[in-house]
């Protein structure tokens, strides 16, 4: 491995700073030394080979179009070229899943309030009370869309709802309760108290320590075992409470790294001035801990966000299931790649802008 | 306070020695286990009365019964009527198979990356970046299934690709030559094994003799004699038939060699590639938080590159890289039970049909979680072990 050796950049000798700049920049940047230029010539060919063959069969040899129900078009470039054709065919059911066609409207407003929700939760100026009521609202609004029955919008069962409502929907609430559910998890952890801490050690280990599949196959499978006959429960509820069980573990972990970080004299002071137990944390210590811990609580959330996907093994209908789903069609089975392909450039555009939101964060949170 | 005379001593309260401090503290946990054994009283008469209204009766009686299921791809040898209890052990033994090979596989590759998104060539630290950013961002299970779908599509056994003589990468999976192991081969193992027990006492002791009078002591002559020298020699002196058992095709499909099933494949890339993400960041990290003096007094005194690398700057990353790097260990064990999504038996995957088999859905599950737990803690307690050895000891 040359590359090891170039690890913190040896302080170069000042160079003469002639020369064409463009030229100066790759002497610098691809062929500092006789390795490392040999490494470069490499890899631009092996980038050359794999865009233009991807070029090729991505954008080339594609079909983009076809009339509807009909992929012989397809067919007839299988192997060489892609059929993005089938992403228009099927689009509206990758996205809603079998929400009723004619009412697909509702779930598409209830993604885009989703999706202001987030982005006005991003905004520092923004971080007041009244946001907590805008969330309260905005969850209210989002349930009336999907589920209506009043207001003269046609009911909607939760079992016809699909696609990437519904991973919002399992990724938002597990956020909603699993951040509370932390904030008592970790505060449980740090008690004085013997039993209250054991609880929630023992909480914490066992969520931590099994895989989120097991979760889930409890939740579906043991679930109405463990309800009182006569109790049924929806499949959907089932995982998003096993979701919301499975992301409190995780965050109190995340939150306690935070009180951890909160100085000792400021528990003092807190004591000093008689505030209760709870007072303490709530205009304390908790305000504190969370802002040290906001960076590490949004890569949580990224990684919850996309194993909310893992329902898909106990049959819900998020958007993995409905892109597996919209595949089964004998006559669009062989182009499951392009679903894939375009399913994960959703889930990629989310995760990227959170991620890249959490890189600000630290960027900014210097102090 | 002004005055000299002793203070009284605090009034005593009404449950002696018990503070209100204490009180409130007890009316908590009480509270609060009151609750939790409530919700587990009640949570456990539902299902006893469920249970006796289905009439599925609890216990693990039904290990001993013939399993019936068919196992595909195993490590060890199963047959469908050996009991539902061997054939759990046949799914641990898969889930290990996964496991470790993935660990060892996505150290490798995510250091790698690691160490390509600190290089100084612009473009090989931006391929890196880019490969990081997109195996993050996009669900695991997407890119299993991803990797599956592309395994199926690869071309039949007759028309197999042939990237090196001897592999054959079809849908039936990767097929690579093997070597058989049998007794005399693992005498021979047996003896390497041994030789790096001695070698690393002789190690030891060498590291002693220089830290008392700073004279270096090469200890490579010993490792080559008792890694290499002294198998090479039991090997010869027993004639062990060292033998390499080249796959070919017949007919239909193939014979010979070594073959990993589309299912494992396809399971062990998507784990490996996706970990490998993680680890490359935390590997990044660890050498980045290595500070630049390190490496300027290491120039000064103008050691070698590898030695530098080896004596000074990795020992100082592992304290940054070891804990980080235990999550992301356990993270693929527990991740690969995916493996139920594409139907390569493992142990959940097992106990998922199992379940369906059977109906003893509390037993199924309860020995999914206890299988991870044995295994979360296992890898936890061994990855605590090691970072205490190489953390700072301080004061």
């Amino acid at each position: 491995m040359t590359a090891i050796a170039d690890i913190p950049e040896a302080p170069r000798t000042a160079r003469p700073q002639i020369g064409n700049p463009v030229l100066r920049w790759l002497r610098t940047n691809l062929f500092s030394s006789i390795p490392n230029g040999i490494l470069s010539v490499v890899l631009l060919a092996v980038l050359a080979k794999t865009i233009f063959s991807f070029a090729q069969w991505g954008i080339a040899n594609a079909v983009w179009l076809t009339p509807a129900n009909d992929s012989s078009a397809c067919r007839a470039v299988r192997g060489v070229g892609a059929c993005w054709a089938i992403i228009p065919e099927k689009y509206r059911f990758i996205l809603f899943g079998t929400y009723p066609f004619d009412e697909q409207w509702r779930p598409a407003l209830a993604v885009l309030l989703f999706i202001a929700l987030f982005y006005l939760s991003t905004r520092r100026a923004l971080w007041r009370r009244e946001l907590a009521y805008l969330w309260i609202a905005a969850l209210a609004l989002i349930s009336l869309l999907m589920w209506g029955g009043i207001l003269g919008l046609t009911f909607v069962s939760q079992d016809r709802w699909g696609g990437l409502p519904v991973t919002l929907i399992l990724a938002t609430f597990g956020l909603a309760f699993g951040f509370p559910l932390g904030i008592l998890v970790a505060l449980g952890r740090r008690s004085k108290l013997p039993a209250i801490r054991s609880l929630s050690v023992l909480y914490v280990e066992l969520i931590r320590g099994v895989p989120l599949v097991s979760l889930l196959f409890m939740a579906s499978v043991m679930f109405p075992l463990f309800m009182p006959n006569g109790f049924n429960i929806d499949k959907l509820l089932r995982a998003q409470v096993a979701i919301i069980l499975f992301a409190g573990a995780y965050l109190a972990e995340v939150i306690r790294g935070g009180l951890q970080a909160v100085a000792r004299g400021q528990y003092e002071a807190a004591d000093a001035l008689g505030l209760s137990y709870w007072r303490k944390n709530r205009l304390i210590v908790l305000p504190q801990a969370i802002r040290h811990v906001i960076p590490p609580a949004v890569n949580t959330f990224i990684a919850f966000f996309k194993d909310t996907s893992l329902v898909l093994i106990i049959g819900i209908f998020d958007l993995l299931t409905t892109a597996k789903t919209a595949i089964i069609d004998p006559a669009w089975q062989q182009f499951s790649v392009e679903v894939y392909i375009f399913v994960a450039g959703i889930y990629f555009v989310f995760c990227f802008a959170m991620s890249r939101y959490s890189r600000s964060l630290e960027a900014t949170s210097g102090r | 306070m002004t005055s000299d005379a002793p203070r009284p001593p605090p009034r005593r309260r009404f449950f002696g020695a018990f503070g209100q401090r204490e009180l409130k503290g007890l009316f908590w946990q009480a509270l609060v286990v009151g609750i939790a054994v409530a919700v587990i009283a009640f949570l456990w008469s539902n299902t006893v009365t469920n249970l006796s209204a289905r009439r599925i009766t609890t216990g693990f009686a039904f290990l001993g019964r013939e399993a019936g299921m068919p196992i595909a791809d195993s490590l060890l040898a199963y047959n469908p009527r050996d009991s539902y209890l061997w054939a759990f052990v046949v799914g641990i033994a898969n889930t290990l198979r996964v496991a470790v090979i993935g660990i060892v596989l996505a150290t490798i590759l995510g250091t790698v990356i690691g160490i390509s998104r600190l290089s100084a060539n612009w473009l090989l630290s931006r391929l890196a970046a880019v490969y990081v950013e997109t195996l993050r961002d996009i669900p695991l299970l997407l890119q299993l299934l991803f990797w599956y779908v592309l395994m199926q599509a690869l071309p039949a056994a007759r028309a197999a690709w042939r990237p090196i003589e001897g592999v054959f990468l079809s849908n039936r999976g990767l097929i690579l030559p093997a070597i058989p192991i049998g007794t005399p081969q693992l005498w021979v193992l047996g003896t390497a094994v041994l030789g790096l027990v001695v070698f690393y006492v002789i190690q030891r002791r060498l590291i002693a003799q220089q830290m008392r009078d700073g004279k270096p002591r090469p200890a490579w002559p010993f490792g080559l004699g008792l890694l290499v020298g002294l198998p090479a020699a039991v090997s010869v002196l027993l004639g062990v038939p060292w033998t390499i058992e080249w796959p070919g095709l017949r007919g239909f499909n193939f014979v010979g060699g070594l073959t990993l099933a589309p299912e494992y494949f396809a399971l062990l890339i998507a784990l490996v590639t996706y970990t490998s993400a993680f680890i490359a960041e935390i590997v990044r990290s660890g050498i980045q938080s290595v500070p630049r003096g390190q490496w300027d007094a290491a120039n000064a005194l103008g050691l070698r590159r590898s030695f530098m690398l080896r004596q000074i700057i990795l020992p100082q990353a592992l304290r940054v890289i070891v804990p980080p790097m235990t999550s992301q260990y356990l993270n693929l064990t527990k991740n690969s039970s995916l493996a139920v999504a594409i139907g390569y038996q493992d142990v959940v995957s097992i106990a998922n049909t199992t379940l369906n088999q059977t109906g003893q859905a509390i037993e199924a599950i309860a020995l999914i979680m206890a299988v991870f737990l044995t295994i979360s803690l296992g890898i936890s307690f061994f990855m605590n072990w090691y970072n205490s050895r190489i953390a700072l000891v301080e004061r």
